[in-house]
């Protein structure tokens, strides 16, 4: 059986379509589901093995980046999603679904306190939006969902992305192994907060966390971007330099299509986050 | 009683940072800003319970919030609140409330409410004086309100006010009848002033002239009685130039010469050309060259080949190609609904339409931005049963950014104009709320600086969508309203908001209240229903049509959805508003955003209202379609309206124009503009620097990065290409994640080609957005157009005449190039007139300017080609020919600039443009579309080979420019020899140029200057790198057209140009290095982007 993943929608959350893509390609069931069905009880959290908590604009970041959204669910399904964390099962959530998140208590939680909020996603160090590619690094062992990754390439855009918790929390989510992603220069050595590599000044670079069991992930760049090839940043480049390797490989071949065993890559690096995800419950 | 939460951010306060940054930056002395976020609570509520409140607004690891008490830690010397006018939306108090509501389970009353402000402690040695005029850069006082306190008022105040800013509408709602039986005066002052209220002042303009006034006067004393105000409002709404475009409807030059040149064009010896334009003018310029070319088109189009290779040269127009045969028409729905829509694969349609918020951008930056954007997005979801919104574009025309000079709108001097740097961060700033928050990727557009735009700005807004050719089998793009179907309207909610200058007083103004006159969008009210519609109803066929409410609200969305069915009889006390009593042609007309209007069918009613309740959507039925011509209005079931669907729609008289204009081919020397005259720079290595700062070129990559181009997870060529990150000028998206098509778009603008010849700045505009998209991989095959034409002074003949050239070249161009047009919109009077700061009137028109947008689609992905060259040791090469078309250039600006020895480090455009002032000159750039399409079709063919690593098209700035952007995108070094450039000649202006044979033009002009060479805006050229190993092939390959070897990229950092005249060694020209390049390219905008 496929594993089942809610991918939740509604109030400004814009990036649902791209992400059931994602997880479907990856081999799970994605549904997405707009919020006041959850509250209204037509759909269960039960029924899915995944929460998805994809990127947009709830409430159009209207009293702090998905505060509103945090506060809808808190005050009408909090009891259903602390029971779904006491299972076996995943949560993600993606840049205004980390900030949803955070917003909800469910990421650091650390002392496993869900539903205190620990962490502030913040503005910007330059307050506006900030929209281009970046370079991440998982450091974490534990998080499930960021296995076989080391840097990775994606896009950041995000008005509030600077992650700041109080140094006390942020010594227990060390301890703890919760710190996930933290920006990185091309060649993997620290951002330390210099713009553009960390866009947005977040504290010791970080810009993704889990909880304490590795399961419940919070990331602001966006890995459903990177599903093809040729979202990249500079893949132009890319496909220039496969193209000559063929052509010296090929150059003497007579036949009529000169392109006929041209092949380029088709998968975007991103989508390995969301086949973790499904490979768990393998 | 009301309260007063204020929260605090105690940690990493970036936003009072960049605020305190702001105000130093502005010049004012100032040590410390620290922000503070403010709600009003307007209802009841307990300590305890503000407590929860102030808990969930804020965010306790960051936050820590008071309540109804005046802070005590922050040390100032004034305190600055900001807040919104009465009636002005505040996206932030809704959801505020929102955020209440659900936590108490309760609804507000409408006497309650919550309203969010932004106070700011201000530290630093200050005035009163100063403090205000902090307010006046901060704030807009047209939709805010500002309160300055000192810190004693503070103190002795303890805090600062809990204001409610609520509308309050004292006058109960009432229908008057308007007296048409009055005199000719005083008819011209109803159409010019409105209709007058029973205190004697005017409702504002109805803007109906003299011919319409006289037909609503003759169709109201057949009815036997006079009209009512809602009946005028309704028409003056349905008839005005920006619903009807009645000068593009109009005959154009109609006389009995022309009647007799087109009856009997033949006999007269004026057949052909002559008799075939005087055809097109009595269609008028929307008939007769838009609508027309793409006609043309699709007919040609439609055509097979077999029969098209029998037609004879003759059908070609002088000097142009005939219409470019292909691979088929791809048109599906052009013109007839709110965006045009092209097949995009077998399964699929995209849309387009682009718009003008020109007026209201003009007044509140911000607020007509974020309106255009979500407006025009609302068009995309009005194409057929409605698109869904993939691209949103944008396009800033405004004055001279570093202009400080005021101009004021009064003659008392009171009313200044927001300066150009104020109105371009509030567009920016508005399209960023709009899009982002939307959830559209934003990866095309521009910006454009001319002195023209100082009075009123350009601010052009588009939307690409995506709709399934069927929906259940039916053709998507097919809708009609039936007989029987509810009227219903969706979204948000009616207010005073763009209602033509009419004031209501409030508690908390002491006079009325402009407050109308502008909006702030609410994207998220929309982002809601648009979901709903177009990812949940729709498939669902819960409805038979959709309708964008745009202008005139649902008098104009209502009667013109009626006439698919013949009828409609609305119940105008339905209809939501913001607030009791509006009065009902207030309700009728009002543009208050967000909303959408649709016919349900009874049958399918219960459903859709269920689902809009699910989804958070306000729906209300507000009336019935009908059948029986007639366009109802009740009002408490009183009719207060009853027009024939025909009088209204088809009664206003058409308009007859007349023009002047001569073509700059048949303008005496003497009438012509002087030659700029100026030597050749000594240094061309700074002159090619200060060019590429230039506004107009350089980079503008801080407004592209705060645009999410990536949302929905399609980009593919991005707005920044290369590692050098240059600013592109078309876009590759791909709408489905999972196929290997896209979509492409670019657009072409040149206002200043206007001060020379509107036919060629046309044609140039065409070309632009044509070539563009070819460059970037694209075919001609699969492309389609749009135009937005952006006029002044549109009721002098001069300029109409400069308009019909333009429509001219419209229709000669696409027909040639074979790319029809599917949608397009019109702004005719984008005109300042006020008073400079000495008091003299002043007005300033826009150049004459049109846009041209350019939508292709890409059937392989990989075939896309990046302007930036890939590898050391690659050839450049230049395709297309380079003539000394200089007229009109960025480079004679920068020549004039110099000329009035503007500092080298602020970088400003031309301070105004009037024909025969220098510098500008005659030689304007000129397209042969014949050669150009060759061009462009061995082009695609090489891009097919995969023969092309990247390419880039020169525009302002020309080959130069070209070259530095490509160097400083690719981060390596150039070596050019110029002098091989096809077209070139440094001997000789009258020698023939002959590189290579199949020349389909003598190029009568060639540059013989080198800055002429360099900065030359010719058209149809590209500049391209290409793999050294494919030298032959490539050659082989553009053998036909012309083209020239130019040099190669280098692996060190040198920007290299030589010339070689046969001279030994040969001459270095111009060297600089990347790093300098990159230095130049990017510090204009530096302090924008902070």
């Amino acid at each position: 059986m496929k594993p089942k993943i809610l991918v939740i929608t509604g109030y400004g959350i814009n990036c649902e379509e791209e992400t059931a893509k994602c997880f479907n390609w990856a081999g799970g069931e994605a549904e997405i589901v707009h919020i006041n069905d959850l509250i209204s009880s037509a759909k269960k959290l039960s029924n899915y093995q995944i929460i998805a908590f994809p990127g947009g604009f709830s409430y159009g970041d209207d009293t702090g980046s998905g505060n509103a959204l945090a506060n809808k669910i808190r005050n009408n399904l909090k009891d259903d999603f602390l029971t779904f964390l006491k299972q076996d099962k995943l949560v993600i959530g993606i840049c205004n679904g980390m900030q949803i998140m955070a917003n909800l208590g469910l990421i650091p939680a650390t002392d496993m306190k869900y539903g205190e909020r620990q962490a502030a996603l913040m503005r910007n160090v330059h307050v506006s939006l900030e929209c281009h590619w970046i370079y991440i690094k998982n450091i974490s062992k534990k998080c499930i969902w960021t296995r076989n990754i080391d840097i990775i390439h994606l896009p950041v855009s995000h008005g509030e992305g600077n992650f700041y918790v109080e140094p006390s929390t942020l010594e227990k989510m060390k301890k703890n192994d919760q710190i996930v992603f933290k920006f990185v220069n091309e060649d993997g050595t620290p951002a330390n907060n210099k713009f553009p590599a960390n866009p947005n000044g977040a504290m010791e670079d970080i810009t993704g966390i889990c909880d304490e069991t590795g399961k419940v992930f919070a990331m602001m760049p966006h890995p459903e971007r990177f599903n093809s090839w040729t979202n990249e940043d500079g893949w132009e480049l890319k496909k220039e330099k496969i193209l000559r390797e063929y052509l010296a490989k090929n150059a003497k071949t007579d036949s009529k299509d000169i392109f006929a065993n041209l092949r380029f890559p088709t998968e975007g690096a991103g989508l390995q986050i969301f086949r973790n995800g499904i490979n768990y419950f393998k | 009683m009301a309260h007063r939460i204020e929260i605090f951010t105690k940690v990493n306060d970036s936003k009072s940072q960049v605020m305190a940054k702001k105000l130093q930056s502005c010049g004012f002395n100032i040590s410390s800003a620290t922000v503070v976020e403010v709600y009003v609570i307007n209802k009841d509520f307990k300590k305890s319970e503000l407590k929860e409140i102030a808990e969930m607004l804020s965010n306790p690891v960051s936050q820590k919030y008071g309540i109804d008490e005046a802070q005590k830690e922050i040390s100032f010397n004034f305190a600055l609140e900001i807040g919104f006018l009465p009636g002005v939306t505040d996206n932030i108090a809704t959801t505020a409330r929102e955020t209440i509501e659900d936590f108490f389970k309760l609804k507000f009353s409408a006497e309650e409410s919550v309203h969010s402000s932004m106070l700011i402690f201000i530290k630093g040695e200050l005035s009163e004086k100063d403090v205000e005029k902090i307010g006046d850069n901060l704030a807009n006082s047209l939709i805010q309100r500002i309160t300055i306190k000192s810190h004693e008022k503070f103190a002795a105040d303890n805090g600062m006010d809990t204001t409610v800013p609520l509308v309050h509408l004292s006058s109960k709602p009432e229908v008057d009848k308007v007296d048409l039986s009055i005199s000719e005066e005083e008819l011209l002052k109803l159409g010019k002033e409105g209709i007058p209220n029973k205190d004697g002042t005017r409702r504002g303009p109805l803007a109906l002239e003299k011919d319409s006034l006289e037909v609503i006067k003759k169709y109201f004393a057949k009815e036997d009685r006079p009209p009512t105000d809602i009946e005028l409002e309704s028409l003056a709404q349905t008839w005005s130039e920006h619903c009807k475009h009645t000068i593009f409807a109009a005959k154009i030059d109609d006389n009995e010469r022309t009647a007799r040149v087109r009856s009997d064009g033949e006999r007269s010896g004026l057949a052909g050309r002559e008799q075939e334009r005087a055809l097109q003018n009595e269609q008028g310029l929307y008939k007769g060259y838009i609508k027309k070319a793409t006609n043309d088109i699709r007919k040609a189009k439609a055509r097979t080949r077999s029969e098209r290779e029998g037609e004879s040269e003759d059908l070609a127009l002088p000097g142009r190609a005939k219409p470019e045969p292909t691979k088929g028409d791809f048109c599906m729905s052009v013109f007839s609904d709110n965006a045009g829509g092209i097949i995009f694969d077998e399964n699929w349609i995209i849309t387009d339409k682009a718009e003008t918020h020109n007026s209201p951008s003009a007044l509140d930056p911000f607020g007509g931005a974020i309106t255009g954007i979500i407006g025009v997005n609302r068009d995309c979801l009005g194409f057929g049963k409605g698109a869904k919104p993939i691209i949103n574009k944008y396009g800033f025309c405004v004055g001279n950014p570093f202009d400080k000079e005021p101009i004021y709108r009064d003659a008392k001097l009171t009313n200044a104009a927001l300066p150009p740097h104020r109105i371009l961060e509030g567009v920016i700033e508005g399209v960023n709320a709009g899009g982002n928050c939307s959830g559209i990727p934003t990866p095309q557009g521009f910006v454009y600086f001319h002195d023209g735009y100082k009075g009123k700005p350009l601010i052009f807004v588009g939307t690409i969508g995506l709709i399934p050719r069927k929906i259940n089998g039916k053709n998507s793009w097919e809708k009609k309203a039936e007989k029987g179907d509810k009227i219903v309207v969706i979204g948000g909610r009616v207010g005073m908001d763009g209602i033509h200058g009419a004031t209501f007083s409030s508690e908390a103004l002491s006079s009325g209240s402009p407050a109308t006159a502008v909006q702030i969008g609410d994207p998220i009210t929309q982002k809601k229903f648009s979901d709903a519609i177009v990812k949940e109803a729709r498939d669902r066929e819960l409805y038979h049509s959709i309708t964008d409410n745009g202008a005139g609200g649902i008098s104009c969305s209502v009667p013109e959805m009626a006439k698919e069915c013949g009828g409609c009889l609305v119940n105008l006390e339905k209809v939501p508003t913001k607030y009791p009593n509006l009065s009902p042609w207030q309700i009728w007309i009002s543009e208050s955003q967000e909303r959408m209007t649709l016919a349900v069918p009874s049958e399918k009613l219960t459903e859709f209202e269920e689902l809009m309740a699910k989804r958070d959507v306000e729906s209300t039925v507000i009336g019935e379609f009908t059948d029986d011509g007639r366009c109802v209005v009740k009002f408490n079931d009183e009719k207060i309206m009853d027009l024939a669907m025909d009088f209204l729609h088809e009664g206003l008289p058409r308009k007859s124009l007349k023009t002047t204009y001569t073509r700059i081919e048949d303008l005496p020397n003497h009438k012509r503009n002087p030659e700029p005259d100026f030597p050749e720079p000594a240094d061309l290595t700074q002159t090619l620097l200060n060019v590429l700062a230039r506004p107009n070129i350089c980079s503008y990559e801080f407004i592209s990065t705060q645009y999410d181009h990536n949302v929905q997870g399609g980009t593919i060529i991005k707005p920044l290409q290369g590692r050098g990150r240059v600013n592109g000028v078309a876009s590759v998206t791909k709408p489905f994640p999972e196929s290997t098509r896209g979509v492409i778009c670019s657009q072409g603008l040149n206002p200043i080609y206007s001060e020379i010849d509107t036919y060629h700045m046309a044609a140039c505009a065409i070309d632009t957005a044509v070539r563009n998209v070819i460059a970037i991989g694209g075919t001609l095959d699969h492309l389609a157009l749009m135009d937005n034409f952006c006029w002044c002074s549109s009721n002098e003949p001069e300029r109409l005449g400069q308009l019909k050239a333009a429509c001219e070249a419209v229709y000669d161009y696409a027909v040639a190039y074979g790319t029809p047009y599917i949608s397009g919109k019109d702004s005719m009077f984008n005109d300042f007139k006020g008073f400079d700061a000495q008091g003299k009137a002043v007005k300033i028109s826009v150049s004459p300017t049109l846009l041209i947008s350019s939508l292709g689609v890409l059937d392989d992905l990989t075939l896309a080609v990046s302007l930036d060259p890939k590898f050391p040791g690659d050839l450049i090469y230049i395709l297309g020919e380079t003539k000394d078309e200089l007229g009109g250039s960025e480079y004679f600006q920068y020549q004039k600039d110099l000329a009035k020895s503007v500092p080298e480090n602020a970088p400003k455009v031309i301070t105004k443009v009037i024909p025969g002032e220098t510098f500008i000159g005659n030689s304007v750039p000129k397209v042969d579309a014949k050669s150009a399409i060759k061009l462009y079709r061995t082009f695609r063919s090489a891009v097919e080979k995969r023969l092309i690593s990247s390419a880039l098209s020169p525009q302002f700035g020309g080959l130069g420019i070209t070259l530095a952007k490509k160097a400083i995108a690719g981060r390596m070094g150039m070596e050019i020899d110029i002098s091989k450039v096809p077209g070139f000649n440094s001997n000789s202006r009258d020698a023939p140029n002959l590189l290579n044979s199949n020349f389909s033009t003598k190029n009568k002009f060639p540059p013989t200057r080198l800055d002429h060479l360099l900065f030359s805006e010719s058209q149809s050229r590209f500049v391209v790198t290409i793999d050294p190993k494919r030298q032959a092939e490539f050659e082989k390959h553009f053998a036909n057209v012309p083209f020239a070897l130019l040099g190669k990229t280098t692996n060190n950092q040198n920007f290299v140009i030589k010339t070689n005249n046969g001279d030994n060694p040969s001459k270095i020209i111009l060297k600089t290095n990347i790093a300098t390049l990159d230095q130049y390219y990017r510090k204009t905008f530096n302090r924008f982007s902070e």
